[in-house]
């Protein structure tokens, strides 16, 4: 086995045990990364002196491992370009607040991953540098727009990564990867020096190989940030704490189970469903109002929201100007400056939101009866190469099942539940819980990761 | 609703997008689809509801008006990025012009 393929957890361990040594980590790392990185076009760029800042953070808590970080995360010294031309070439002169504590804990970044291009997408297709490909099946899309970070781990090009979600960013490439995202509840990360997209739903996260994994990783940088007016000032807890929790007597609900379109991909997930009741939890079908609607909320607010915060780019102060924005930038800039325009705010822009709180007071009335509520994180394995071509809509189309509870700004872990042998495609399977119940998805996710065969680290 | 490419030529303006006849033209049947999905929303009863602009309920977040000199840009770190600079400041294009030029 090479040792790129550790998990987070199994390398902190090994590193403790003297068993290895962060050169051998970094040497395989750099091996794989030679070898497959070109075809699967994972990194925009990559720190030459990663294993000299790793060797010098050996001793705390990420003990110098390397870490893979979406590109739309600040980083100072090294290139950040979400993935548009119109930010090539830029260095941010200050760092976020995410990758800022990352290395305070001695996480070290080992490159900046392909995203869809400003994260608008789910395929990581709309990169102005190429798409990237899925590791699992290179004929296949990683998903997006974290793709390039769930693609480093189903590749094992990364310990771990970091990604960042307004709706299915981190969990939808994580499905299609086969790897495991979480999405912690809106404001519980700060959003300080990542390239703005939709500020109302802007959630940074791990993507990981293990639910574990994705605790440590989070627990490094949750938090209260003053630079972030939306971040929680409470402090967060230990998430590591709600590893390895009986599940016994949790009240389960199944939602979406009625969404015609994915009735293959539920029944799949109803069956796996079952390890969860053998451990005691009551699992059983919940009525959620129809998701079909939160595609238009998110659609409505999200580009409202990207139409303002891409503003900013003019192309003096930095990046270029704005002819270098590509189909799917301008065609949100557009459509949001158009909600938000005289006569049709009405329309559109306040429509969904209050549509946003009947979505709000749909989950609350849900959470009185159950702690979780799961249901597959896409409605299929993922798509082929060239699929985002199909429609304006593809990516809320793929996000159809994470929209409602990503604008209400809950909190969610998605793990692997199935593969296809033929393909070696996944499917994931997604919890969610009240606002900062990050304790509910985790206990949940990581029972069924662990007392189920899907996670490929786990079961090698 | 469906959007004519005049509609979406004065949008690209507003938004200040450059966009070709082509584009503007494929925009227009984008938007359209797009459009015809969000129409959907028309079917929510939302009369008894109110907006939700933010979900964390947290009001009023100050913070003391220090600077920080250690949140603060150098003028040289300001200035890092831009494309064209003159004596330490940045180069814009003419917004107004003399009618002579």
């Amino acid at each position: 086995m090479k040792l790129n393929e550790l998990t987070l957890k199994e390398s902190i361990d090994a590193l403790d045990k003297k068993e290895v040594t962060l050169e051998e980590i970094y040497s395989d790392l750099d091996t794989a990364y030679q070898k497959k990185n070109k075809e699967l076009n994972i990194y925009l760029s990559v720190d030459t002196d990663a294993l000299k800042k790793a060797k010098e953070n050996q001793d705390k808590p990420l003990r110098g491992l390397p870490i893979a970080v979406k590109d739309n995360f600040c980083t100072k010294g090294l290139p950040t370009t979400a993935s548009s031309k119109v930010l090539d070439g830029f260095l941010p002169q200050y760092e976020s607040t995410v990758t800022k504590r990352l290395k305070a804990n001695g996480g070290v970044i080992y490159g900046k991953t392909n995203m869809d291009a400003w994260a608008h997408g789910s395929s990581t297709e709309t990169s102005d540098y190429g798409r990237t490909l899925n590791p699992r099946n290179p004929k296949h899309l990683p998903g997006g727009s974290s793709g390039g970070s769930a693609a480093a781990i189903a590749a094992d090009l990364a310990i771990a990564a970091i990604g960042s979600e307004t709706a299915g960013s981190i969990r939808q490439p994580a499905a299609w990867c086969g790897a495991v995202g979480l999405k912690p509840t809106y404001g519980r990360v700060s959003r300080f020096g990542v390239v703005a997209m939709a500020s109302s739903t802007d959630s940074p996260g791990p993507i990981t190989k293990t639910v574990e994994d994705a605790c440590i990783l989070l627990n490094t940088f949750a938090g209260p940030d003053e630079k972030d007016g939306t971040s929680n000032q409470e402090k967060a807890p230990d998430f590591t704490n709600f590893l390895g929790q009986s599940i016994k007597g949790m009240k389960i609900g199944v939602i979406y189970q009625d969404v015609k379109e994915i009735t293959e991909t539920n029944q799949k997930l109803l069956q796996e469903l079952n390890i969860l009741k053998e451990m005691g939890a009551q699992v059983e079908i919940a009525k959620a109002m129809d998701p079909h609607q939160a595609i238009g909320v998110y659609t409505v607010v999200q580009r409202a929201e990207v139409s303002s915060n891409l503003a900013r780019y003019d192309g003096i102060r930095y990046g270029h100007d704005r002819s270098k924005f590509g189909n799917e930038g301008k065609r949100r800039i557009m459509l949001g400056t158009f909600t938000l325009t005289k006569g049709y705010a009405d329309r559109y822009y306040n429509l969904a939101q209050k549509v946003r709180t009947l979505y709000l007071n749909n989950f609350k009335e849900l959470f009185k009866k159950y702690d979780v509520l799961v249901s597959p994180t896409s409605p299929s394995f993922a798509k082929e190469v060239g699929a985002s071509a199909s429609s304006p809509m593809f990516g809320e189309l793929e996000d159809m099942l994470l929209e409602a509870s990503s604008i209400v700004g809950l909190p969610g872990a998605g793990v692997p539940f199935y593969r296809d042998e033929k393909t070696n495609l996944y499917l994931g399977a997604n919890f969610i819980a009240p606002m900062w119940r990050e304790d509910l998805v985790i206990k949940v996710a990581d029972a069924f990761e662990k007392n189920s065969k899907w996670n490929s680290w786990r079961n090698k | 609703m469906s959007v004519n490419n005049t509609q979406v030529k004065h949008i690209a303006q507003l938004a200040n997008i450059p966009i070709t006849e082509e584009e503007s033209i494929e925009l227009a049947d984008d938007f359209s689809e797009t459009l015809q999905v969000v129409d959907q929303l028309k079917k929510a009863d939302v009369s008894k509801v109110e907006v939700t602009h933010q979900v964390t309920g947290f009001k009023n977040v100050f913070r003391e008006d220090i600077v920080k000199e250690e949140q603060s840009f150098t003028q040289k770190e300001a200035l890092a990025n831009a494309h064209k600079t003159y004596q330490g400041y940045f180069v814009v294009p003419y917004v107004l012009q003399n009618k002579d030029n």
